[in-house]
């Protein structure tokens, strides 16, 4: 087989910048947290609640397994062929009204969206929750040129108002309790009644008071994306509190930044997305608000759309076999949500925007190996994200593997690895092996002293490197012949003519794996509090009828068209 | 059956009582146990940590020793997850194909203690005797990695005398984790606590299960706080009859 060449591309895709690396190694950043008693108790109640209901409704499902490979085979295809993907998704945005843009990095990103917010004559914009934007530090580079930021997600804004940092994919404010939250909004939120109290639905009101004023004057609006459909360059973003509709219909401009890998191919499969994302997630049957919208529509929500495509590492976690499948998440969180080591050493402790397990496997691929050395190994490989994955992201697999690369990129042995070779030496030499096992049977004997539990013994990993000044390491655009749109292209093409693409089949068997069951259907509506009448075909005009209130009566069609109905 | 026991190096250095357990367990239900003496340990401590290369000699002599048995039993649900997941992958790295597919093979015939007791022997009353109040964790490799399921309570629920207890959140990592609980002391003891708690919640006598490092980790921490809860590898249980317990005062 040839391979396809490249002029003028580097061996290996450069890093991503922007927040995807901490101060300090992931055990140095738990203990801080791990002492922290509100910290632990808000984590542990937290994760626990959305755990029982997420388990509560794919317990119910009976065709979870099949969509969650239905879901793994759909996001395994389009990594497969993502520059095609990509092309086309171009091709319909463009054709729909919109205008895309291509950026290498978030310093490129930064630039593009804060160009396209001052060409608005904007000093404001509106935000919808996104982890790009946050990954790329959008809000400190929108400030930095004289542009507020707001974030309207409830959690977002707390964590805004906080001037603090998110520590959950989706609930960024997690490590908040509603006494902490009422504190927050009443040192920082203009106009807050100085009477609030801690009870949620106080708190939601006193947001929302605040935000309508904000949505209604705010020319542009800033979103993330959930799934971009290649076929129809329709984008989509789901969300739980109506602020994202909010934010993509009432201003004039739109911009919406995505990662490279949240396109799909076809509209289809947000049928399997859809599905998989609520349950996994928030622990919802269907997601509340799913806006999608493909381009701009005359006369109707915003006149000027813009999508800015960023790679910030994607073409570099893509040429990796293993690694690559940490670019099929689709941000539900339930890996978080079930990992024993989140839950008590927090979201901070990741360092990173994206923490957790799939921040553990992603950042360090995003950022290259030697800036999040201590991730891989913040695990037990217990492997309870993996069977919360709904698109079946192998995580201790992933972890296990950027193990490897951790001890592979050391320059010179350390105690560690000195330890490990004489480890291996000794055991692939039987006698050896017995003598070790001697002295390590005295040793243990030696230490039933019981003076409490052992020290931790000296941390080996190596500090990870100051962050580097953003877009340093990245090589400029300027002044080269390649665009943007080219060298991103470009990098995902020799990113996958690495290695051998094995073709996906994608199953649809989920489709049929489900009975329609009429009592179940009747209990699920009863649950959304509807009132279900259960009533023979040649009586449903007469039952509208009389639901209907007095008034209404007369509008209702006199002749109905229903087959038998006796109204006839 | 000719049964090669599997014994790891854990058990092998540090609970060998384990190892001698699952020995008469089985002798007991009328099978030869033959034990490879050139076996020492299967790379898993290499492999997740990250030193890949080192694992190989391990994963070579380990598929050298066990390669002539039909049937290969270890009381352990780790290092049967490694020996089934990972050996192959390692040798299929080093470039090794007649390692790999012989790697293969091997995890084919290699069974976690309760897997070979109820699938391949099919047994569940083994006919032991333990009078005591028991907890079983069960383990995160053997939970999720090896799906051995209901199978290690099954042979619990017929042990003469028991009084099997559930474990609150009883799927939840006890903080273990080989290298992790070095590399991440404190998070690891964090973990240990809520898994202590739980243990202690259920008024239990003995927790039981069937890894001998977790048993380690969960152990290390009762006994320390003098909790009067022990460990108890689950092969001590089933090799204890009313004439004998295989379980050191």
């Amino acid at each position: 087989m040839t391979r396809p060449t490249f002029l003028g591309m580097p061996a290996t895709a450069p890093p991503g910048v922007g927040h995807l690396r901490g101060d300090e190694s992931f055990p140095a950043a738990a203990r801080r947290s791990l002492a922290d008693p509100q910290l632990r108790r808000n984590l542990r109640h937290a994760t626990s609640t959305i755990r029982a209901k997420s388990a509560g409704v794919i317990a119910e499902s009976p065709d979870w397994e099949q969509l969650r490979a239905a879901g793994a085979a759909i996001k395994s295809d389009t990594l497969n062929r993502l520059p095609e993907l990509l092309e086309q998704l171009e091709e319909k945005v463009t054709a729909a009204g919109g205008v895309v843009h291509w950026a290498a990095d978030a310093v490129e990103a930064n630039r593009i969206i804060t160009d396209l917010v001052r060409a608005a004559g904007a000093d404001r914009v509106i935000k919808v929750k996104s982890m790009a934007t946050q990954e790329i530090g959008l809000n400190e580079a929108l400030h930095a040129a004289g542009v507020t930021a707001v974030e309207t997600d409830l959690a977002e804004l707390i964590v805004q108002l906080g001037d603090d940092r998110p520590s959950h994919i989706l609930v960024p404010a997690i490590h908040r309790n509603r006494a902490e939250i009422r504190e927050i909004f009443l040192r920082e939120m203009p106009g807050v009644d100085p009477a609030l109290t801690a009870d949620p639905a106080a708190l939601a009101a006193a947001a929302r008071r605040f935000l309508r004023e904000t949505f209604l004057s705010t020319p542009v609006a800033v979103s993330g994306a959930n799934f971009a459909v290649a076929e129809t360059g329709t984008l989509a973003v789901v969300e739980s509190e109506g602020n994202g509709r909010m934010c993509l219909t009432l201003p004039r401009t739109l911009i919406t930044l995505m990662g490279v890998e949240k396109v799909v191919p076809t509209w289809r499969d947000l049928e399997v997305f859809l599905q998989l994302l609520p349950r996994a997630s928030t622990g919802e049957r269907m997601n509340p608000y799913t806006s999608m919208w493909t381009g701009v529509t005359p006369g109707d929500g915003p006149q000027a759309f813009h999508l800015v495509l960023l790679d910030n590492g994607r073409s570099a976690v893509l040429a990796d076999e293993v690694g690559r499948q940490a670019l099929r998440c689709i941000r539900c969180s339930a890996c978080l949500n079930v990992c024993p080591v989140y839950e008590r050493a927090g979201g901070h402790a990741y360092g990173s925007v994206y923490p957790g397990p799939i921040g553990a496997v992603l950042s360090p691929q995003l950022t290259g190996i030697d800036d999040n050395a201590s991730l891989p190994y913040a695990s037990t490989l217990c492997g309870a994200c993996y069977d919360a994955c709904p698109v079946q992201i192998n995580i201790p697999e992933v972890l296990v593997h950027l193990r490897a690369e951790a001890v592979d990129s050391q320059r010179r042995p350390t105690a560690e690895s000195i330890a490990m070779a004489a480890a291996a030496y000794t055991m692939d030499h039987p006698r050896l092996y017995e003598a070790a096992q001697r002295a390590a049977r005295l040793s243990r004997l030696a230490g039933r002293g019981g003076r409490g539990l052992p020290p931790p013994v000296e941390r080996l990993e190596r500090q990870p490197r100051p962050a580097p000044a953003a877009g340093a390491d990245v090589p400029r655009l300027v002044g080269r012949p390649m665009s943007a749109r080219d060298l991103v292209l470009g990098r995902l093409r020799a990113a996958l003519a690495a290695g051998a693409q094995t073709p996906v089949e994608v199953p649809r068997d989920y489709r049929y794996a489900g009975r329609l069951d009429l009592d179940q259907l009747v209990d699920r509506l009863t649950d959304y509090r509807a009132h279900v009448h259960q009533v023979a075909e040649a009586a449903v005009a007469d039952t509208i009828a009389d639901i209907l209130p007095a008034g209404a009566r007369s509008s209702y069609p006199r002749v109905c068209r229903l087959p038998g109905c006796r109204r006839r | 059956m000719r049964i090669a026991l599997f014994v790891t190096c854990l058990a092998d250095t540090m609970f060998p009582q384990a190892a001698m357990a699952t020995v008469r367990l089985l002798e007991r239900l009328g099978h030869e146990v033959v034990f490879p003496p050139e076996q020492t340990c299967c790379g898993q401590m290499h492999i997740n940590t990250g030193y890949r290369s080192d694992a190989v000699p391990l994963v070579r002599r380990h598929v050298r020793v066990f390669d002539p048995y039909d049937v290969i039993v270890a009381p352990s649900g780790s290092c049967v997850g490694s020996v089934r997941h990972q050996h192959a992958m390692v040798a299929r790295r080093a470039g090794d194909t007649s390692l790999t597919s012989r790697a293969e093979s091997v995890a084919a015939r290699t069974y976690e203690l309760s897997e070979l007791l109820v699938d391949v022997l099919g047994v569940t009353d083994v006919g032991a005797y333990f009078p005591h109040r028991v907890t079983y964790h069960p383990t995160c490799h053997s939970l999720r990695m090896l799906r051995v399921g209901d199978r290690p309570r099954a042979l619990l629920r017929e042990v003469r005398g028991l009084d099997l207890v559930e474990l609150p959140a009883a799927e939840q990592c006890c903080g273990f984790g080989g290298t992790f609980a070095v590399k991440n002391a404190e998070t690891s003891t964090a973990m240990l606590a809520d898994k202590m708690r739980h243990v202690l919640s259920t008024g239990a006598d003995v927790c039981t299960a069937s890894d001998a490092s977790c048993l380690m980790h969960i152990g290390g921490g009762l006994s320390r706080l003098r909790t009067g809860v022990r460990t108890v590898h689950l092969a001590e249980i089933l090799a204890s009859t009313e004439h004998e317990s295989a379980v050191r005062p």
